[in-house]
């Protein structure tokens, strides 16, 4: 398992709950005092006990905290790199849906050890969509769903999602892609600018 | 030579296959340019105007005439356009249309499709879904966030040796303790009230080993001085470096002028023997300041080091090797026992 799991749900819990939260949850989680470096593969399980420690410490539903944390990824101000990361996908959120498929080859071309789940987008008729994820980590869909729902705005789409179920390991949500351009959303350059 | 059948493209078709091309007539002028190009040079100066006056088109050199360039079809080209900068040079591609209607060029960004991208703020629509342009944006990106992360997991390591660091109490060098350690061991001294006696010495003439006999020979006197302090002294003492060739031993109970007068002068004996360091003979000597906390009331750290350090320059002053005592209540008039 990737650090970077752990890594981002350490920043979503000190960027949103402040630094003392994440040292009681680290505390709660039995991790010692060094815990992980992100850089390098944690033992698996490890990102489950965060969150399960999060989650007696926080006291919100599990759901909730992966939820907010995929929301936290695609749109706070210190991750500007993933929404970044992620528009590449494409020029609107339908583009950005289908690159999804890719996401895991695309995330392998940059950290050639990092394992996303892999995804698969189904089209169901009059807009609405099943994004299938394979579980690697129990509730990843509801990461992803946040992730989904932020991204959304970030393009200016209305989209309706709902956590469809769980099957064969995998986590489906589905999309309803009401309005591909709903509002202006947020400007995207494909070049950073420089400085 | 069977070309072929020809195949029949409706410019909106070669635009969406080819964003950045361009049609030639047979007399060399621009006929027609693809969108992204369009974008480049948006006020229509391009339409019509002679191609290889545009555009700079270079094999190894460059190719001024219609007819060098024919012989360079299907080959791969560099091309700027003229005037612009190095980075605006665009791999290119001619090939012939059907009945000598003219060429088809094709160009892309290359290696300078960022610095392209940044200057004419070109989104996703501006390149074919077939072109891995996008894709080599993302990972360029990708790559340096990477390296910013790997900077600052460097960071954390280096913040957790340094603090590491100031959490221990010995120094590397010697394994004698260190400032820190002192400070905690004064500090409860001057709290419990328990009555000590404090030594602070500098060696003499270690500069001139280290210039000499190099920063090795150096290192191996101070451990050799290490293991002297040590050696002359109780394990209830506190025997710390806290400088380059400075030293300080806080002597729990040790209040006797006579007694550290004695402890000093076995010091300064030992330090002035020659110490052998591969095949080389290093002389040093030690100066020596000492206090008692007896002499104030209350004792107060910070006051026993400077006094401590201001006995320590008088035996300087007096020539070295030697050690001083601080006088009490005559601390400015610089008034010192001598041993010895």
């Amino acid at each position: 398992m990737h650090g970077l799991f752990n890594r981002s749900v350490q920043c979503f819990i000190q960027d949103t709950y402040g630094a003392s939260t994440w040292a009681a949850i680290v505390r709660e989680a039995r991790l010692g005092e060094h815990g992980y470096e992100p850089m390098l593969t944690a033992p698996p399980g490890l990102t489950t006990i965060l969150i399960d420690a999060s989650h007696r410490v926080l006291g919100h539903p599990r759901e909730t905290i992966l939820e907010d944390l995929g929301t936290y990824l695609a749109s706070h101000a210190n991750m500007t790199v993933v929404r970044r990361l992620l528009r590449f996908g494409g020029a609107d959120y339908l583009g950005f849906l289908y690159s999804l498929r890719d996401v895991r080859e695309r995330a392998r071309l940059a950290v050639d050890d990092f394992n996303l789940p892999s995804m698969d987008l189904s089209e169901q008729g009059d807009g609405e969509y099943r994004l299938t994820c394979l579980a690697l980590i129990p509730g990843i869909g509801y990461v992803v769903m946040g992730l989904l729902r932020a991204m959304a705005d970030d393009y200016g789409a209305l989209v309706f999602l709902d956590f469809f179920g769980e099957f064969d390991g995998a986590e489906v949500i589905s999309i309803r892609l009401v309005d591909g351009s709903h509002a202006a959303g947020n400007p995207f350059d494909l070049a950073l600018r420089a400085g | 030579m069977d070309l072929g059948t020809p195949i029949h493209l409706i410019p909106a078709a070669l635009d969406r296959l080819m964003p950045l091309h361009l049609r030639v007539d047979p007399a060399g002028r621009i006929l027609s340019i693809g969108p992204t190009m369009a974008k480049i040079v948006p006020d229509g100066s391009l339409i019509g105007a002679d191609f290889l006056q545009v555009f700079v088109v270079r094999r190894l050199t460059r190719l001024t005439t219609l007819c060098e360039l024919r012989r360079h079809l299907g080959d791969e080209l560099h091309i700027s356009m003229q005037g612009s900068a190095p980075t605006g040079t665009f791999r290119g591609l001619a090939v012939p249309l059907h009945e000598d209607q003219g060429l088809l060029i094709n160009l892309s960004f290359g290696i300078g499709v960022i610095a392209a991208v940044r200057e004419h703020a070109l989104t996703h629509a501006d390149f074919a879904p077939t072109d891995l342009a996008v894709e080599m944006l993302y990972v360029v990106e990708a790559k340096s966030a990477l390296m910013g992360a790997w900077k600052d997991a460097t960071f954390r390591e280096q913040g957790a040796k340094r603090a590491a660091e100031e959490q221990a109490l010995t120094d590397v060098l010697t394994g004698l303790r260190n400032r820190r350690a002192l400070d905690l061991a004064m500090a409860d001294l001057t709290r419990s009230g328990e009555s000590f006696g404090l030594m602070h010495i500098d060696l003499d003439f270690f500069k001139q080993v280290n210039d000499t006999h190099g920063h090795a020979a150096g290192d191996h006197v101070l451990r050799v001085v290490a293991s002297v302090l040590s050696s002359e002294t109780r394990s209830s003492d506190t025997v710390a470096r806290v400088g380059g060739d400075e030293f300080v031993i806080a002597l729990p109970g040790m209040v006797d002028v006579g007694q550290l007068a004695t402890i000093a002068r076995r010091i300064i004996d030992r330090m002035t023997q020659p110490i052998d360091f591969e095949g080389n003979t290093c002389r040093i000597s030690a100066s020596i300041g000492v206090t008692l906390s007896t002499f104030y009331s209350p004792a107060l750290a910070e006051q026993m080091q400077a006094d401590a350090d201001e006995a320590l320059y008088a035996s300087k002053r007096g020539g070295r090797a030697q050690a001083s005592f601080h006088a009490p209540g005559e601390r400015l008039a610089g008034i010192h026992a001598k041993t010895g």
